[in-house]
């Protein structure tokens, strides 16, 4: 790990220093709203806590326990969240130069991946100061984050109300931020927005957690089945948009 | 939630993590796949933010959570920074039910 650490100045520019920093402000308040939103809703401080130095990803923290919150079942949680987490399978690809060959750094390096830290990485293409965008990113998140999560989850114990500051909204907030950007093809919005209207219709129905796993019904209207193609009035320009 | 529903969390997630740097030169991922996995993380986050800004366990959560996610959802489309994002949905319930709105 040393000789990673002896290279990062050398491959840090001020404008993705100043980003990542940015970044660590904004996973501070979601932390911080993580542990009190959890702790406030009846959970034991030590779930958001252990929550977030073992599996370390902010949306699948929340969804887990949004879903035991809603009264789900821990393991409809422990599925909302591992669905969520697939997503990091293609950024470990994405990532696997960054973090090198030693085995130690993969480990540790793999532990760290999130969107953030894929996200700073790919935007260079200089493998020193990818690596360093990445690590950097990586490291400096896991400690805010952490932190953070523990301050949080004592905050919430003192909080008597934390619906008068709004925190119960704060929750769906940092999912549209974090969602947004990312809604950027036809397609893709036609599945969220098929999945959305699935899960909200059904939650007065179903058991708590099953509504958001239902929502994943909502691909089947992103996948183009090719026999119906002919029948659909005015096709969206997929193939063209699909170029991120 | 239990000990070892938060373990299995955990380990699911990262062998998630660990297949690419562990497999690469060796798999390369379907373009298909890569699409439907990332496609699914936007469905759910989308219907949990949805869910979560509109109900309370199986009855609707009143108008101030949902006007809050509303502002969050604007902010968001017009490229706000994230802690303005989120601040201001918080802002926005908080100052809508000390007007008495629920």
């Amino acid at each position: 790990m040393r000789s990673i650490w002896r290279t990062l100045p050398a491959g840090l520019d001020r404008r993705t220093a100043r980003d990542i920093a940015l970044v660590c402000v904004a996973d501070v308040l979601v932390g911080a709203s993580f542990g009190a939103i959890s702790v406030s809703g009846g959970l034991a401080w030590w779930v958001p806590v252990v929550l977030s130095v073992v599996v370390f990803a902010g949306g699948a923290q929340f969804a887990a326990v949004g879903v035991v919150l809603a009264g789900g079942s821990a393991w409809a949680a422990v599925v909302a969240g591992l669905v969520l987490n697939a997503r990091l399978l293609p950024f470990g690809f994405a990532v696997a130069d960054v973090l090198g060959t030693r085995w130690r750094t993969r480990l540790v390096g793999a532990h760290l991946t999130t969107d953030e830290s894929v996200a700073f990485a790919i935007r260079h293409d200089d493998p020193d100061r990818r690596r360093a965008a990445f690590w950097v990113c990586a490291v400096a998140l896991f400690g805010c984050w952490n932190l953070a999560v523990v301050a949080g989850a004592f905050a919430g114990r003192l909080v008597a109300d934390t619906d008068a500051f709004g925190l119960d909204a704060a929750f769906p907030a940092v999912l549209v931020a974090l969602v947004v950007p990312s809604l950027s093809t036809s397609r893709t919005r036609l599945a969220a927005a098929v999945g959305a209207v699935l899960a909200v219709a059904t939650t007065p129905f179903l058991p708590p957690g099953l509504p958001v796993l239902v929502a994943l019904l909502g691909l089947a209207a992103a996948v183009r089945r090719p026999g119906r193609r002919s029948q659909e009035p005015s096709p969206e320009p997929l193939d063209l948009e699909r170029s991120r | 939630m239990p000990l070892v529903a938060i373990l299995a969390l955990a380990a699911g997630t990262f062998a998630f993590r660990v297949a690419g740097p562990v497999a690469r030169h060796r798999v390369e991922l379907p373009p298909r796949v890569e699409q439907l996995l990332s496609d699914a993380a936007v469905v759910l986050l989308v219907a949990l933010a949805a869910t979560s800004a509109l109900m309370v366990g199986q009855q609707f959560a009143g108008l101030a959570r949902p006007a809050g996610v509303l502002v969050a959802g604007v902010l968001a489309v017009r490229r706000a920074p994230f802690p303005v994002i989120v601040v201001a949905a918080a802002a926005t319930t908080a100052v809508l039910r000390l007007l008495g709105v629920a």
